[in-house]
């Protein structure tokens, strides 16, 4: 077994997701398939290799800093618009403290 | 002019010739997508305010002399994953089943800028994570050439929507191969540009490494002329590039005569369901075009599908951690505290496979799991990428199948996570190693279905992709 019950509760509570026991179940059984399949990686010696963060190419710039200018931002009541429950002009969501 | 068989040139020459006008294109685009849709489930939504709108630009400033654009009155039809203002963007998810996006995409603002009518939102896999479509919460898209089976995805709604006669293009979004595969399913052509060649400001984030717009069009030649429309660096997204864009159009000479074309022999192997044919033929034409044509290898071919999936899954998992019940749209209701709020919101809000991707993803960046899973896999990313540079070395561009098998049914792959990853084999490697491919296609099965031939070439090396791909096509490659 490459991964269990207890450990997709532990990765599930660090994902914020929440699961259901049969999805427990489903989960752990798929987990365990695809990271028995993942360890393939092992195979390989990769002792001396840079890891690949990102696509770079040979000669390419990287001039991507601009000049810090103020400009118009999104409006709040756009940004806004979506929230499933705004007010104040602030997102909100459930009391975190207790009065 | 049929607007369902139209391409950009005929639909130019037809304006141009006052045939019709842009207004009366988008009108009869609009009333084939609502005529067509049912049969496939291709599109989420449809554009028609902003359709008219953007046509009424082209009529005007046709009457006013002024050039509409190189894209004028072209319908085109855009993934649902790619932010539209004012128009709602789904992703496929139920989360943002009513999210309405403040802004739009920078592909989106510069296909408008050229002319074109968005006239539909097209389906997808959620967050556009599936080969299928079928995992989209509004319900899978069926292939327009076999209803019985997938168009493939996660691009989906965007490939059947231009094989269909909905859209003469679209725009789509490859991370693994989600342009090029359903491209292939459905008989049209799909190009996963460079990495970087189109801003992806405003594209939802699925895995920022891999994450790539790109077109799906009834030719290779207006693939070309959609991408040449939306390509170039653009400040909002700082990992787009700065390569000025080519003239790709003048790139298409339909002489291929001399070019040395690498079949790497990893890809010609467990090939199904008449793919193997298909390529045989597709190979004997070029060579009768004059292509040198030779066998390369890509060693590390077979280590592709964990090296991806551990890699995308661990973006992922960071990307859509945003989707949290705060700001975007649907929070579940039956939550006391934040953290519960949090759960609910994600745990009912995102599909199994979504779910099965945050899960991999956290793990594989989980304390103690992320030097044996995330970091080796970056290394192995490395490994394959080299072995393309060193192919390069050799022939100017690679020939490969896009997929091993042809569109499987509806449901076939669905309940085994593990074989549809699989199916991703061919085209991972080029998008792990931020590589242009194109998908061109390469006749039918006996069975009918469709075959795409898959040309990689170094970065930035799209104007040989198309140069090659219109040179296949016009002698007959589409119909081998």
């Amino acid at each position: 077994m490459k991964i269990t019950e207890q450990e997709v509760r532990y990765v599930a509570a660090l994902a914020h997701l929440e699961l259901g026991p049969d999805e427990i179940r489903r989960m752990t059984h798929e987990l365990d398939q695809i990271l028995a399949y993942m360890d393939r990686l092992r195979e390989l010696d990769t002792e001396n290799v840079e890891p690949m963060a990102q696509v770079l190419f040979p000669g390419s710039e990287n001039a991507t800093l601009r000049e810090d200018e103020p400009r118009a931002p999104l409006p709040h009541e756009e940004a806004l618009a979506n929230a499933p429950a705004a007010g104040a002009g602030q997102f909100k969501v459930p009391r975190v403290i207790e009065r | 002019m049929d607007l369902r068989t139209a391409t950009i040139g005929s639909i130019r020459s037809a304006l141009a010739r006052r045939e019709a006008s842009a207004r009366e294109i988008a009108q009869e685009a609009l009333r084939i997508a609502r005529e067509e849709n049912p049969k496939t489930n291709a599109c989420l939504t449809l554009a028609e305010e902003r359709a008219l709108a953007a046509a009424a630009r082209v009529d005007e400033a046709l009457a006013r002399g002024e050039d509409p654009g190189p894209l004028a009155g072209v319908p085109v039809a855009v993934k649902d994953i790619i932010v539209t203002r004012g128009l709602r963007t789904t992703c496929g998810s139920r989360l943002l089943a009513e999210f309405v996006p403040p802004y739009d995409a920078t592909a989106v603002e510069r296909l408008e800028a050229a002319g074109a009518l968005v006239i539909a939102k097209t389906n997808l896999d959620e967050f556009a994570m599936g080969s299928s479509n079928e995992n989209s919460a509004f319900g899978p898209v069926r292939n327009p050439v076999a209803p019985d089976r997938v168009p493939g995805g996660s691009s989906g709604g965007s490939a059947a929507a231009v094989a269909q006669g909905i859209a003469v293009a679209a725009l789509g979004s490859d991370t693994g191969g989600s342009i090029r595969q359903p491209a292939s399913f459905c008989g049209v052509a799909g190009l996963s540009p460079t990495y970087g060649r189109v801003s992806r400001y405003g594209l939802v984030a699925f895995a920022s490494s891999l994450d790539r717009i790109g077109p799906l069009a009834r030719t290779v030649r207006d693939a070309a002329q959609l991408l040449e429309a939306i390509a170039g660096r653009d400040e909002r997204d700082s990992t787009s590039a700065f390569a000025p864009v080519p003239d790709y159009e003048a790139a298409m000479s339909g002489d291929v005569r001399g070019l040395r074309l690498g079949l790497p022999r990893e890809y010609f192997e467990g090939l199904a369901g008449g793919t193997a044919a298909q390529m045989e033929k597709a190979r004997a034409l070029l060579a009768s075009l004059g292509c040198e044509l030779r066998e390369i290898s890509l060693p590390h071919t077979p280590w592709a599908v964990p090296c991806y999936y551990i890699i995308a899954t661990a973006e992922a998992s960071s990307n859509l951690a945003r989707y949290d019940g705060v700001r975007y749209t649907w929070r579940a209701p039956d939550a006391g505290t934040l953290a519960e709020m949090y759960a609910k919101t994600r745990g009912q809000g995102f599909g199994a496979e979504c779910k099965r991707r945050i899960m991999l993803g956290t793990y594989v960046l989980s304390a103690g799991y992320y030097d044996a899973y995330y970091l080796k896999a970056q290394k192995v990313r490395t490994l394959i990428t080299r072995d393309f540079l060193a192919a390069f070395e050799q022939v100017d561009a690679i020939l490969a199948p896009v997929s091993p098998f042809p569109a499987f049914r509806l449901g076939e792959k669905l309940d085994d996570p593990l074989q549809m990853y699989l199916s991703d084999i061919f085209t991972i490697t080029a998008s792990l190693a931020g590589l242009p491919a194109i998908s061109v296609p390469c006749g039918r099965t006996p069975e009918g279905l469709p075959v795409g031939l898959q040309l990689i070439a170094p970065h930035f090396g799209e104007p040989l992709l198309f140069r090659i791909g219109d040179a296949f096509e016009r002698a007959g490659g589409g119909s081998l």
